[in-house]
């Protein structure tokens, strides 16, 4: 018996810096190392550690927010993401985890909708698709603790009882601007007919993978020009299309001597700084794509013209909100493309 | 006549691969120290640095508000000049890239990860290829969160 207690003792002190330790792999990055948040939410903050049960978190880490930068962590073990809530509860230091009865809760989703437009759309948005951009420096100041969640988004739903979220609406979230909402006035009928709201937000998640599956990695198309006037064509393309020449350069350089470079694949860069600070201002990530390429190859007595495929990107990030301004990139690819090789 | 080859590539991902779409680390170190153990970093895993884009620059050029942000290409150029000569759509995606910025007092660091190009040939030779970055890519960006704590 002293053998089995003494081996569970040395089970939890190995489970504690196992989590702080996965949770540094996966986590930190977004949520930062103590959990004060950054493109991702601030897990640490007490108002938040108190009103969301374990569920909640397992149930986030494993639908993720499809569309919203948060993954799905698909091939962390039961035992892994365990960890990491005990990592993550060990910040909340004066009270125990909530749990929340998981039967539905009975509301007038119909009075619901009316009291969502009143109380909640403006920070949640009309149709409860939260606020814009992540937590980094691009897209709000560092002064506000959180973005409004996504309501609407399949993964919240999926991981959110009925009771979690009745019991945010009753009490607030202290530190955040979600004040409770019987201190506003509504009754509990009241909030149980906004959680009925809520709950009718629900759809099947679009599948990320059906939507890359859709797209090309790149697009592609052979000018019948030269190397030397396909490169400014796509030059003038780009001009005409309001966007600022950054600078022309071979796929080798820096990688060999001047004298060995290849001169047969020119990359031209251009950017319209406006788009590429909106776009940094959804996804800071994205300025991994940008600025704006355009390759041209010369090979076996074909010019080719390409770019990666913009649409792919805003399932790549898992970001939705960046969706617009690839459909736009795309765009303006495909009339450069086209325009270059005419 | 629109000459698009564009349903050249289809990208297929496996159901598991989702969440590793995209490689992100988080470096302690400011910016600077940050910049530096990646360019280590790169070079120690035996790639050659290609060229770094000061995103920050043009930007904060132009009048916008920004933190330190930058892109750094690198490759090994014999790989480069093989693959791109061997499988020329795959130029757009060359060299390898990671950007790296700051966030407050610390530096945030992202990459693609090259294996959800992976289905896109069913080549098994580039499979391995792709497989080779994600461990060289992840690497190198251990490398630098461990050198920023």
């Amino acid at each position: 018996m002293l053998m089995l207690m003494l081996a569970a003792t040395a089970g939890e002190a190995t489970a504690k810096p196992k989590g702080a330790q996965l949770y540094g792999q996966h986590c930190a990055v977004c949520h930062g190392e103590n959990g004060t948040g950054g493109v991702g939410v601030p897990l640490a903050l007490p108002g938040f550690l108190s009103s969301v049960d374990d569920a909640y978190f397992r149930e986030t880490m494993r639908l993720g927010r499809p569309g919203r930068v948060m993954p799905a962590f698909t091939r962390l073990s039961d035992a892994e993401i365990n960890a990491i809530i005990a990592h993550i509860r060990s910040w909340q230091k004066d009270a125990a985890a909530p749990s929340f009865n998981t039967q539905p809760v009975k509301g007038d989703a119909k009075h619901g909708a009316k009291l969502f437009a009143q109380h909640c759309a403006t920070c949640h948005g009309d149709q409860g698709q939260g606020g814009h951009g992540t937590g980094v420096t691009f897209s709000r100041p560092r002064d506000l603790p959180i973005i409004a969640p996504a309501l609407n988004n399949p993964g919240f739903l999926g991981a959110a009882s009925d009771n979690m979220i009745k019991t945010t609406l009753m009490k607030g979230r202290a530190g955040t601007p979600m004040v409770s909402f019987l201190e506003q006035g509504l009754s509990e009928q009241d909030i149980d007919d906004v959680v009925s709201y809520v709950r009718s937000f629900a759809t099947p998640a679009e599948s990320p993978q059906a939507l890359l599956e859709a797209e090309p990695a790149m697009l592609v198309m052979e000018s019948s020009y030269s190397l030397e006037e396909t490169v400014a064509a796509v030059k003038r393309a780009a001009v005409g299309k309001n966007f600022r020449l950054i600078r022309d350069q071979y796929l080798e350089d820096g990688l060999y001597s001047e004298e060995e470079l290849n001169s047969k694949q020119v990359m031209v860069y251009f950017c319209n700084f406006k788009f590429l600070y909106d776009a940094l201002a959804l996804d800071p990530r994205v300025g991994l794509f940008l600025p704006c390429r355009v390759t041209v190859v010369e090979q076996d007595g074909k010019v080719l013209v390409m770019t990666i495929n913009p649409k792919r990107l805003s399932h790549l990030f898992n970001n939705a909100e960046l969706e617009r301004a690839c459909d736009e990139m795309y765009r303006v690819y495909a009339d450069i493309l086209e325009e270059a090789t005419l | 006549m629109r000459r698009f080859l564009s349903a050249l590539l289809l990208c297929v991902l496996s159901a598991g691969t989702y969440a590793e779409d995209m490689l992100m680390i988080r470096s302690r170190a400011a910016f600077e120290e940050s910049m530096l153990l990646l360019q280590q970093a790169i070079s120690e895993q035996g790639y050659a640095l290609s060229r770094v884009q000061r995103v920050d620059i043009g930007l904060s050029e132009f009048g916008y508000k920004t933190d330190k942000y930058r892109v750094v290409f690198f490759g090994k150029p014999e790989e480069i000049r093989d693959l791109s000569a061997r499988y020329p759509e795959l130029i757009p995606y060359l060299p390898l890239q990671i950007a790296i910025f700051a966030e407050a007092d610390e530096t945030l660091l992202v990459a693609a990860n090259p294996v959800q190009l992976s289905a896109a040939y069913a080549d098994p030779e580039l499979d391995k290829r792709f497989a080779q970055w994600e461990q060289d890519m992840r690497a190198i960006l251990e490398k630098v969160r461990k050198g920023g704590d």
